[in-house]
């Protein structure tokens, strides 16, 4: 059985999925629940300043967009932070922390760009018994119209100044949460790595319009009439949580700092391929909020039994596994040639590879073969490009066969060669230069 | 259970009231609007979809569905009825299972078809009810056209002619227009009225007339026709039925399976259709089935299907097959009616003469078994009445045509069951009637140049 403990940032908990910090984690009697489930730890919903409580909007919060069967893959939402009191919240997390001790408690903290503000709420949730903070430069919507939120997150010299007040007030480890709605994340993770942060999360929800009402012409989800960019989430934002996570990973300045992923995280697997990206731990939301809590039995058993598998013992021995293999197109090995090959025996014969090659890429696949029906991949046409693959209903039916060195490639007449050679050291290439 | 639940004498009000209502409500439930959406994005969006060459009538079955799945159901329905105007009544009717379904590609993958008849069902009934028309007469083109049948072929190639600025007048020598719709198929295939609302439906488009109770040869000729119209479409159907050729086959309680099931189809209140304890159906096809399971819903006890050869050799398809047997029925091969039993002139049973292929030859064996029988229904195929149509040539005692439908007499085409080649299904008849209708169209177009 492997070991799923995992330190993050210093921060121990008995498994790597956290629950990020979302309506989940706002208040004590879900994150009860969420312990009792089995979750490793959460990120509490974000705590702004002392005061009157953040106002919400009172019509729908939320806007979806769905794969076949309604099954949600992606969510959008414009809630706020936190819109209850201060002190209730932090009595409660210093409740919840005392109940259940070997599970990781970390604040989300959103309060004004002025130090002193930052002053006066470290010292109470420190006081709280909390594991950490994580410091919300996220939250694209609402807050950050307000000078919070993603509008810090995106200036990365506030990113630093901030992380650095937080490091100079604090002894709790401070994690710095990132928004995805800038052009490069390494300049915002650069940011606070230089603050001092103990480690970076991300991505935090994208500016997105689900959908447009198309009787009252109105983005969805619409306030009497009226809509917002809300912060999308989700499965169907994991290819851009993968990618940024990696970017940090592989960047010089960066490549230490911890990372917790988040993004469209909903099974073992998705958590392993952010793990394997570089995240030492991730952070799960929208998949709770569609299937409560229970998923992350799933996400146990089925991270434990993979490890065990593959024969690693604990979190560590994967976790970056991935990312030397994460380079520049340019880098590419252009000698690596690939042609898909279509099973016959698990072929249905739908017809859409056919269809996809056909209309929209490089006519390498037949239709009929002696008068009947039949789907089979020309390799003198072939590019190996996978669009058949990608567009095939049934898993494995087609696969892409890497052709030997040695092999003729029929499309090219040229044979196979073993030597690696990208476009850096192509003829083609201008700046190569003979 | 009703009053005569043990009655061994044929009678009506075997079951309670609510019986019958249960008994012969739709066989399928429709669709709503989560099941549909669920059950249409399960379709793969095939390239030339097999499901779509698998149709007789050609239905664009991807692209319909594709339509239902973006809630564009109406989109949907024209795509149908774009190619088959009984749509509606297909959907209810037709074996899908070794049509469309039987092709779909899910069926491939994972031995479950996309729903594709219960879909199509989905987004005609929309269109019936919300009495959406998307068809209109064009400009007149002063040609008359004469229908001989009311039924889905005479009715489609009328729609068609209709569509494009003919006029059409049709004669059908029943009471009421619908051919088989009407008065065949099971009645639990197409409920509350359902025939006659689409007929109603389909002829809003104007310029159809209907001439009932007009019987060809006996209220006029085909002569007279060809004189008076400028072209004329047979959707005669098969109006005569085979015999069995053996002793007693007269007798009271002996009746032709698709009388029987006209009569069912006629009568709204089921509970006054007599029927008794022991019923023999003889026959392999599907008007096999919709008596015998017909007869078991009217309370009959024990219910056999007899058919003189195998399994593997019957009409019906497996899942009607199954659908019989389900409700009790028992359905026994190899066995061939040698002579009805009657005492004191009431019918007895039947003793059947086992059978078996030798060289490829039904033969009788020297063994027999004989079945009791209170009725007996006689559903061993039907044949064309040919005396009135006789200046046209005929193979195999159907009418032949060509590939636009037309028959050896350059302004006579024809459709449905009575053509050789013809296939006993609505969506054949009505993509034939669609047809015919194109090519008198085109005939009627080149003589006017």
């Amino acid at each position: 059985m492997a070991d799923l403990r995992n330190k993050f940032a210093g921060i121990k908990s008995p498994n790597p999925f956290w629950l990020a910090s979302a309506p989940p984690t706002d208040k004590a009697y879900n994150v009860e629940r969420a312990f009792k489930a089995g979750w490793g730890g959460v990120m509490w919903k974000t705590l702004g300043e002392d005061g009157p409580p953040v106002v919400n909007v009172n019509g729908p919060r939320y806007g979806a967009i769905f794969g076949g069967d309604r099954r949600l893959i992606g969510l959008n939402n414009i809630e706020l932070i936190t819109d209850r009191p201060l002190q209730l919240n932090l009595q409660e997390i210093k409740q919840v922390k005392k109940n259940w001790p070997d599970r990781a408690v970390v604040v989300s903290l959103m309060v004004p760009c002025e130090e002193d503000a930052w002053k006066t709420i470290l010292p109470v949730v420190e006081a709280t018994g909390a594991d950490g903070i994580e410091l919300n430069f996220g939250c694209p919507h609402g807050m950050s119209e307000r000078g919070m939120g993603a509008a810090v997150g995106q200036v990365p010299e506030y990113i630093e100044m901030v992380t650095r007040w937080c490091k100079a007030n604090t002894n709790m480890p401070v994690v710095v949460k990132l928004t995805p709605n800038i052009t490069d994340i390494r300049y915002p993770a650069r940011a606070a790595h230089n603050g001092g942060a103990d480690a970076v999360s991300l991505i935090n929800t994208i500016n997105s319009i689900t959908s447009v009402n198309l009787d009252i012409f109105a983005p969805e989800p619409s306030i009497d009439g009226k809509g917002t960019h809300g912060g999308y989430c989700g499965a169907a934002v994991k290819p851009i949580a993968l990618n940024m996570v990696a970017e940090i990973a592989r960047d010089a300045q960066t490549k230490n700092m911890p990372i917790s992923g988040i993004g469209g995280i909903g099974n073992w697997r998705d958590a392993a391929e952010f793990m394997a990206l570089g995240a030492g731990n991730v952070q799960v939301c929208t998949a709770a909020m569609i299937y409560g809590f229970k998923i992350v039995e799933e996400m146990i058993s089925g991270l434990s039994n993979w490890m065990d598998e593959k024969g690693y013992k604990n979190i560590d021995e994967f976790v970056g596994k991935a990312v030397p293999n994460v380079t520049d197109w340019q880098f590419l090995n252009l000698n690596h040639i690939t042609k898909a090959r279509i099973n016959q025996d698990l072929c249905i014969s739908c017809g859409r590879c056919y269809i996809a090659c056909e209309d929209t890429s490089h006519q390498a696949i037949m239709a009929t073969k002696n008068g009947l029906r039949h789907f089979e991949v020309m390799e003198d046409e072939c590019v190996g490009c996978n669009l058949c693959v990608n567009t095939c209903p049934i898993e494995n039916c087609i696969e892409m066969v890497v052709l030997k060195a040695g092999e003729i490639d029929e499309r090219t007449g040229e044979k196979v060669s073993s030597e690696y050679a990208n476009w850096t050291m192509h003829k083609n290439n201008p700046s190569t230069g003979e | 259970m009703g009053r005569g639940h043990l009655e061994k004498r044929i009678l009506s009000n075997r079951l309670e009231p609510n019986e019958y209502i249960k008994n012969f409500c739709d066989l399928h439930s429709p669709l709503d609007q989560h099941e549909a959406l669920v059950e249409a994005e399960r379709c793969l969006f095939c390239y030339d979809a097999p499901c779509q060459t698998a149709c007789p009538a050609e239905i664009d079955v991807a692209l319909f569905i594709r339509e239902i799945a973006t809630n564009n159901t109406l989109g949907a329905a024209r795509t149908i009825f774009d190619q088959n105007i009984f749509g509606g009544m297909c959907a209810r009717v037709c074996p899908v299972e070794i049509l469309c379904e039987q092709a779909c590609v899910r069926q491939a993958s994972e031995g479950k078809p996309v729903k594709i008849g219960q879909l199509q069902r989905f987004a005609t009934d929309l269109a019936m009810n919300e009495d959406k028309q998307f068809y209109r007469s064009q400009s007149p083109s002063g040609k008359k056209i004469a229908i001989i049948g009311a039924g889905p072929a005479g009715i489609s190639c009328a729609h068609r002619l209709s569509m494009l600025g003919h006029e059409v007048e049709i004669f059908d020598a029943k009471q009421k227009s619908g051919g088989l719709n009407e008065y065949g198929l099971a009645a639990y295939k197409s409920v509350n009225d359902f025939a006659q609302k689409e007929i109603n439906y389909i002829l809003k488009i104007g310029n159809i007339k209907i001439h009932h109770n007009k019987a060809l040869g006996q209220d006029f000729t085909l002569k007279e026709l060809e004189n008076n119209y400028d072209a004329i479409f047979l959707g005669l159907g098969l109006g005569d039925v085979n015999n069995l050729n053996i002793k007693n086959e007269n007798a009271k309680g002996v009746e032709d399976a698709i009388d029987f099931i006209a009569r069912l189809r006629q009568e709204h209140d089921k509970s006054k259709i007599a029927i008794g304890q022991d019923i023999v159906v003889i026959g392999g096809g599907m008007s096999a089935i919709d008596a015998a399971i017909q007869a078991k819903l009217l309370g009959a006890k024990n219910v056999t299907i007899c058919y003189r050869r195998g399994k593997e050799q019957m009409g019906a398809s497996e899942y009607e097959q199954q659908l019989a047997t389900s409700k009790g029925i028992v359905i026994k091969h190899w066995l061939s009616p040698k002579k009805i039993k009657t005492k004191h002139g009431k019918l007895t049973g039947i003793k059947f003469n086992y059978t078996k292929l030798k060289n490829g030859k039904l033969i009788n064996i020297d063994q027999s078994i004989t079945l009791k029988a209170a009725q007996i229904f006689k559903a061993i195929g039907q044949n064309l009445i040919s005396e009135n149509i006789d200046s046209l040539q005929l193979k195999s005692k159907r009418i032949l045509v060509d590939e636009n439908m037309r028959t050896s007499n350059k302004k006579i085409f024809a459709g449905g069951d009575c053509i050789y080649g013809g296939d006993d299904l609505t969506v054949s008849a009505s993509a034939n009637g669609r047809d015919a209708a194109i090519a008198i169209n085109k005939q009627l177009m080149e003589e006017a140049k």
